[in-house]
């Protein structure tokens, strides 16, 4: 099954959040990601989900049926800009810290705490860079892991033609 | 500036949108709002189980098309609403449900009678709101009504926390609409409408669809007329009964798992659905891979998700039915009809060679369509009819000839089980003019008989036919036809309860036909007597079963038409 990035605009309400999850459940949508925050109109906020289905007519249309949905525009991901923070622990005896400080460097995590067996980086970008430098550091040890899910936005139209230009 | 209670409040905003009757039971957290009412016009009528409350304004708003609206308490009263708010929902009947909650400060800490209602009901709702300010009941009020009845009919539940109703605010009248979210497409886009007259034109072998979106939209004048104007013949599904007459040359009756052979197979044969204000259900489709192989779809509805879920259509519709019927025929400007006398032959020679049939003996026993077929004939087609779910509802939309819309009262989507009771003394309530007779089954009959004290102490004088075959019959027919006639849990007995003694120990006049000849004569008689509601009890063949039939999940060109025709 397939991943869709659907960015829903809902009014700022309680719970909206139940809604949208108990509506994806009862129709049998798996949900992989959701992240909600405020936007710039405090009435509203902005809820980005990711959903794993075969074909997003129908999730679009049910959502639209909750009274509270106010907008929904599924994201092309080569059209919309991507972006995930992780906090990761990764198991690091005095040895071993130099190699992985390098990964880090490469990938342009900024360890946020160093202890005698572990460190923990901050990472943020493209969900794939992130899902690569978590491949990289996985035979070290990953104590803990949490990710923030994912956000996106379309880009702008003009971004769109310098991509297709160059 | 003076003040009133959000009790005050909430009996007023009632008032504003017009609500004459309100169906209810009380108790602790709603208390408030019971004070008021006392000094209101609107009725209240006290229902004996929230259930049966639930079903009366669903009952009311089928037979009157105005929202029909139940209050009840916290707790397990509201979570006795649940069954009504989910029959209403998947029916798109248009009710609002006001129920009492526990005080602010209480939500959540599991006080007494607390349930947690607005999520509770959730999946079961249009939508719901869970009221924490007292200055916002005018508001939510009017919205929860205009929810209810616009686009695709729903239930709407507003929940009250005590503290609530005994705050006071400034009455004001309901604001502005504020529903950024919820904006339901009315008129059509020109071009789908355009691609369809374009299919239309070129489809030889066109069936009509149509269902409860036409009862809803009040669409069936214009239905008439289109199919007229195009010489398309009409089923109509269980929920869109009487959106044509039934005895309208195009008219073919209803399709599905019991369907006649006419209109089921008019379907698989067509090349093009001109599908209205219907959901391709389960129970019209069969298996939805063999259904209609040969057929385009033109697929009109209210509520754009129901478009392309079970079939993709060619041409999608989002509109209301009636300004789609509308817009389609203002761009079927054909002078004369198409000539479809092919097509409209071979289904009169279907009609005639496949027509719904049963055996009623002098000396046997009842068959329950005969019961029906009489109480047609003597009561009328004024009549409002009202069904439980089972072989008699059934038998009841295949063997009742439905004239106009708003005839019909049945719960489709849900199916449940003691709702004919109820929605009979609901839209009685609602329409006390008319006569109404419920045709219930033994089994359906036992969940809510209780609603007949409240029809016989608020002076509702309903009918009800119990079609008594001793059995949850439409159970018993599928272990008969599919558990090797194992019968398990389908016997309710013949004899418990007396169903004469039941009804006059709740107000009623109690009858009984046991034989055929006593089934005229004790309609009559029921039909003689209009100050108190009647039950008769019609004494039916056990083992009758519906058809035809077409198996669950299986294709509808397996029809079966009778018991000889059983593999
Ligand atoms: C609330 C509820 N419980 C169970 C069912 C399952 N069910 C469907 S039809 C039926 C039997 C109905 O019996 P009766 O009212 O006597 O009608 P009949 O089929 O005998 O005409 C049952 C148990 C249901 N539809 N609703
Ligand atoms: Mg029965």
């Amino acid at each position: 099954m397939s991943q869709h990035t659907l960015s829903v605009l809902v009014e700022n309400k309680p719970s909206v959040l139940a809604r949208v999850s108990s509506l994806l459940a009862r129709r049998g949508f798996n949900i992989h990601s959701m992240a909600v925050g405020p936007t710039a109109d405090e009435g509203l906020s902005r809820m980005t989900i990711v959903v794993d289905a075969p074909e997003m007519e129908q999730v679009k249309k049910q959502l639209h049926k909750l009274i509270n949905v106010v907008r929904i525009t599924e994201l092309d991901p080569d059209d919309s800009l991507e972006r995930e923070i992780m906090l990761v622990r990764i198991a690091a005896t005095p040895g071993k810290r130099g190699e992985i400080l390098e990964i880090g460097t490469i990938f342009k995590a900024t360890a946020i705490d160093v202890g005698p067996t572990s460190i923990a980086f901050t990472v943020s970008g493209e969900p794939r860079k992130i899902n690569d430098f978590v491949e990289l550091v996985r035979p070290f040890g990953i104590v803990e892991l949490v990710k923030s899910g994912r956000i996106a936005m379309a880009r702008d139209l003009k971004s769109r033609k310098l991509k297709a230009i160059g | 500036m003076s003040t009133i209670t959000g009790a005050q409040a909430l009996i007023k905003a009632l008032e504003y949108e017009g609500v004459e009757i309100v169906f209810g039971v009380p108790g602790g957290a709603i208390l408030p709002a019971y004070d008021p009412i006392l000094d209101s016009p609107i009725r209240h009528i006290l229902a004996r189980h929230e259930q049966g409350a639930g079903h009366m304004a669903e009952g009311y708003a089928w037979a009157t098309g105005r929202v029909g609206v139940a209050m009840v308490t916290s707790g397990p009263a509201a979570t006795n609403m649940v069954t009504p708010l989910a029959d209403a929902l998947v029916d798109s009947v248009p009710m609002v449900a006001i129920t009492g909650q526990v005080p602010t400060h209480a939500v959540g800490n599991d006080a007494f009678q607390e349930a947690y209602t607005t999520g509770i009901t959730m999946g079961a709702t249009k939508h719901n709101y869970f009221v924490t300010d007292v200055r916002e009941i005018p508001d939510v009020i009017h919205e929860a009504f205009h929810i209810a009845a616009t686009g695709r009919p729903g239930p709407v539940l507003v929940d009250l926390p005590k503290d609530i109703l005994n705050a006071e605010l400034v009455w004001h009248r309901p604001a502005q609409l504020n529903l950024p979210g919820y904006k339901p497409t009315v008129d059509a886009h020109p071009r789908p409408i355009k691609e369809a007259i374009k299919l239309i034109e070129a489809s030889k072998r066109p069936v009509l669809y149509v269902g409860g979106g036409i009862i809803k939209a009040c669409a069936h004048e214009e239905l008439l007329r289109f199919a007229e104007a195009t010489q398309i013949p009409v089923v109509t599904t269980l929920m869109g009964r009487g959106a044509i007459p039934d005895a309208h040359p195009l008219a073919l009756g209803m399709p599905g798992m019991h369907g006649n052979y006419t209109a089921v197979t008019a379907m698989q044969k067509s090349d093009l659905l001109v599908s209205i204000g219907v959901r391709f259900d389960d129970r019209v489709t069969g298996d939805p891979n063999t259904f209609a192989p040969h057929a385009k779809v033109i697929h009109a509805d209210v509520d754009p998700a129901e478009i392309g879920k079970v079939r993709v259509a060619e041409v999608p519709i989002v509109g209301d039915a009636r300004r789609v019927l509308q817009q389609l025929l203002e761009k079927w400007d054909h002078e004369s009809t198409p000539d479809r006398t092919e097509w409209l032959d071979t289904l009169r020679g279907w009609q005639r060679d496949f027509p719904l049939h049963y055996d009623q003996q002098p000396d046997g026993p009842i068959k329950p369509q005969y019961v029906i077929e009489e109480l047609n004939r003597l009561a009328g087609p004024d009549t409002i009819v009202v069904s439980g779910v089972g072989q008699h509802q059934m038998w009841a939309s295949q063997y009742w000839k439905f004239t106009e819309p708003r005839k019909w009262i049945n719960s489709g989507g849900l199916g449940t089980m003691g709702f004919a009771v109820p929605a009979a003394v609901g839209a009685k309530a609602g329409k006390p003019d008319e006569l109404v007779y419920a045709i219930d089954g033994d089994g359906c009959f036992q969940m809510t008989p209780q609603e007949l004290i409240t029809a016989s102490v608020e002076g509702i004088p309903v009918k009800v036919a119990i079609l008594n075959n001793g059995a949850h019959g439409m159970v018993k027919q599928w272990q008969n036809l599919f558990y090797g006639g194992r019968l398990s849990a389908v016997d309710l007995g013949r004899d418990v309860p007396n169903y004469v003694k039941l009804a006059e120990a709740m107000g009623c006049v109690g009858l009984r036909a046991e034989t055929p000849d006593e089934v005229g004569p004790t309609i009559e008689k029921s039909l003689s007597i209009d100050d108190r509601p009647v039950v008769v009890e019609f004494v039916t063949d056990t083992d009758e079963m519906v058809f035809p039939m077409v198996p669950a999940g299986g294709s509808n060109d397996d029809i079966i038409l009778s018991r000889e025709d059983l593999p």
